[in-house]
């Protein structure tokens, strides 16, 4: 490509002033954007006092929580000050009064070993010294001194405090070494006890036992047959609370739909005599737009507190805070529908001298009915994702007990529990609304094609 | 208001005239059946919702009728100056010694004697919190959404896996996001930004995919043509045709975000929502209509301020199907 002189360059500047003279706030406003952009980040960053909640925050928590929505831990504590060892499990374990798991062994001298992954990682005690196994290394912790003592190096894997040893062992969990008592914290991948919890009859039998117990078994709980028991059994399992899940998830359906399609029912009407091309009287119109704008900026929050207060916690209120607040968006989205149809089917309708409200039924009604129902459909999806948050300040459903499962900070598998659930039920009534929406998106599309043709 | 069916020639006497005018009438009785049955079916859904959430709920709906203005009594204060007065935390003569009237928080002095209330602190919390979790939302969802675009993925199985990804964020529930967060970097605005902030990828990642499926082609092809690399032709060709959509539903997603950090804040994300929930719990009138009016002045400024923004961006193409 031969350079090109001067005078070409001013000549093509000339030609094009609007790509190569734009005005500064044109050429600048990119830079400026950005600038104000990175401002503001900066602003923020102090607002928020980010350093500082960096600091103070901890990141090593993260893969703990992750690991605990997916496994649980037993903790068996071994006294030691006692005559004979005795191992003690807690009050509520996952392994039930009688625990007697075999990863725990007694040894023919009176020594315990536990194996917490195996013969690999592995404690093996008595009265007077522990010897700890892990990552390849064996340490010997001595417990005659009044305090425990590591003999030898210790690796980076245990800590040694005053009157504790602390080794960890990654994912499988860690043994706390005092002079009077080990405690060991083992973790298993999994829900424990999804099924049967400890205190039912069918709990720790596998699962040919429990159908063959159900369908020929003697009564193991006189006057009820086994089927039901076990029905009640898991319905209202204490550690996983099947029943109370299930029947939360059902409030935030139940309150998503009802909310959705009571402000349907009351936005349908309504929006006619806020359309502009339909009612007679701006006034009228203007009122109810406004009145439509009233009821979507009272935040959901506001009205589900509101109704909190009046109808008391519950899915009634939730389903009423849904109710007003779609009333507005309804309203609005419906009544631009209206404003947008084409006019002459209604004008045809007219000129037959059809009364107002026959127009409306014949004139107006098919042209906008797939809309409206399209409409509706994207609200009730939104509000199956927006109810958990409403739920959290008490108007019923899975939000409050999610809330209040995380706040304890230990039921991490529960959380997760809930959380797939509300995700499936989601994902089922995303697709169901996807589905009816694709049924009706064939006469939506004829309908702007028509529209597009005429305009 | 019954339009009766006649048949479109009932004076002619051909069999198959007949024939075409009761094969229409069944249709549309047939027709008419389904949407009775419809709609019965969805009145039935109906009144057993009202019936489950009647039952689930602590107060019944007609136990309760009577007394649903009992609730608005306290909302009307004893003087209306008091609304003004909590606002800019000054002292009420009502005041009964009690936080209804007192402001427990403070105020923010900036300069001298001017100072700021807390509760126009508390507003500007909840604010950031939606502009900083709606940057977040941008900045992560902008190249998302063109590997999520069927007309420009670089590769149809990482198109797939990022668009699962975006719906796994956007479903996932929001307080669990803050919930985990909380207990990492401590209860308050930053764990709400990061659950809003995650959330808004998967939302807006969504809306500007299918805006990226819907550009003009041709530039996309000529660049190809001259063998610009993927970057090149999703910077020269996919991003100037479709960014100020992208900023329309940008500036919607900052509305949409001040609500969400609004209801983040009454369940621990700090802002104005918590001190909301905690003054409608307690009963206190004049705060309430204060905070109330706060959020509502916010909010419609906002909206405003978006929407002349976005007709200037968009044009009145923004607002044809309420996006």
């Amino acid at each position: 490509m031969t350079a090109m002189t001067a005078d070409e360059i001013s000549a093509i500047e000339e030609r094009f002033p609007q790509v190569f003279r734009r005005p500064a706030y044109k050429r600048f406003g990119p830079l400026f954007l950005l600038l104000g952009t990175v401002l503001y980040l900066v602003y923020a960053m102090w607002f928020f006092t980010l350093p500082q909640v960096l600091r103070d925050s901890h990141w090593e928590r993260l893969p703990l929580f992750l690991s605990q929505w997916v496994s649980y831990d037993l903790q068996p504590e071994f006294r030691l000050d006692q005559p004979e060892i005795t191992p003690k499990y807690p009050r509520f374990s996952a392994l039930g009064d009688n625990p007697n798991p075999d990863w725990v062994i007694k040894g023919p001298d009176g020594t315990y070993t536990v194996m917490i992954d195996g013969p690999a990682k592995s404690i093996t005690f008595d009265k007077t010294q522990a010897t700890i196994v892990a990552n390849g290394q064996t340490v010997p912790v001595a417990l005659t001194s009044g305090k425990p003592v590591v003999t030898g190096p210790v690796p980076d894997w245990i800590t040694a405090h005053d009157d504790e040893v602390v080794a960890k062992m990654g994912f499988a969990g860690e043994v706390r070494v005092t002079v009077d008592r080990v405690k060991v914290r083992k973790r298993f991948l999994g829900w424990a006890n999804f099924v049967f919890d400890t205190r039912s009859p069918f709990f720790g039998k596998s699962a040919g036992e429990v159908v063959s117990l159900i369908i020929s078994g003697p009564e193991l709980k006189p006057g009820t047959t086994n089927l039901a028991l076990a029905g009640d059994n898991i319905w209202n399992n204490a550690q996983w609370q099947h029943g109370d899940v299930w029947t939360k998830l059902l409030q935030t359906i139940v309150m998503a739909f009802l909310g959705t399609l009571l402000g349907g029912i009351v936005a349908f009407p309504l929006a006619f005599f806020a359309a502009r091309n339909i009612t007679p009287s701006g006034i009228l119109s203007q009122v109810l737009k406004r009145f439509f704008d009233f009821m979507r900026s009272v935040d959901m929050l506001i009205w589900a507190l509101f109704f909190t207060r009046a109808f008391g916690p519950g899915p009634l209120a939730g389903s009423a805070a849904i109710f007003f607040t779609e009333i507005g968006t309804l309203g609005k989205t419906y009544s631009e529908a209206l404003e947008n149809i084409d006019d002459k089917p209604r004008e045809g309708v007219v000129s037959t001298g059809a009364n107002g409200l026959l127009v409306q039924r014949y004139g107006v009604i098919p042209e906008v009915i797939p809309v409206f129902i399209s409409q509706t459909l994207y609200q009730w999806e939104s509000n199956t994702r927006g109810a958990t948050i409403i739920g959290a300040v008490g108007a019923g459903g899975i939000g409050l007990k999610l809330w209040e499962a995380m706040r304890t900070n230990s039921n991490w598998a529960n959380v997760f529990y809930m959380v797939l659930l509300t995700l499936l039920v989601v994902f089922i009534f995303d697709n169901i609304s996807n589905f009816l929406r694709r049924r009706l998106s064939r006469t939506i599309h004829d309908y702007n094609r028509i529209q597009a043709e005429q305009g | 208001m019954t339009l009766s069916v006649t048949a479109p020639s009932a004076t002619a006497s051909s069999g198959a005239t007949h024939q075409m005018a009761d094969a229409w009438r069944r249709q549309t009785s047939l027709r008419r059946f389904y949407t009775a049955l419809g709609v019965a079916l969805l009145l039935a859904a109906m009144f057993a919702s009202m019936w489950f959430a009647d039952e689930a709920n602590a107060g019944h709906f007609f136990d309760r009728l009577p007394h649903i203005l009992d609730f608005l009594s306290w909302l009307i204060p004893k003087d209306w100056n008091d609304v003004w007065r909590a606002l800019f935390d000054v002292a009420s003569p009502h005041d009964t010694g009690t936080q209804e009237f007192n402001f427990p928080l403070g105020r923010i002095y900036v300069w001298g004697g001017f100072y700021i209330p807390e509760y126009f602190e508390l507003m500007l919390t909840t604010v950031n919190v939606a502009l900083v979790s709606t940057f977040i939302g941008f900045i992560f969802a902008v190249p998302f959404s063109f590997i999520a675009a069927r007309n420009l993925t670089p590769h149809p199985v990482l198109r797939l896996v990022v668009k699962r990804f975006m719906e796994l964020l956007r479903a996932f529930p929001e307080i669990v996001i803050a919930g985990l967060f909380a207990a990492i970097v401590s209860i308050g605005p930053v764990a709400a930004i990061i659950a809003i902030g995650l959330h808004s990828i998967g939302a807006l990642g969504k809306l500007f995919y299918e805006i990226n499926e819907n550009i003009d082609m041709r530039a996309e092809e000529g660049l190809r043509a001259v063998g610009a690399n993927w970057f090149e032709r999703v910077r020269f060709a996919g991003l100037p045709q479709v960014l100020p959509n992208f900023m329309s539903y940008t500036l919607l997603r900052i509305e949409i975000n001040v609500r969400i950090s609004t209801i983040m804040g009454a369940v621990g994300g700090g802002g104005i929502g918590e001190e909301l929930k905690l003054s409608i719990s307690r009963g206190f009138g004049a705060k309430t209509l204060a905070m109330v009016l706060l959020l509502f002045t916010t909010i419609f400024i906002v909206d405003q301020f978006s929407a002349w923004l976005r007709r200037k961006l968009v044009g009145e193409q923004a607002f044809v199907m309420g996006a």
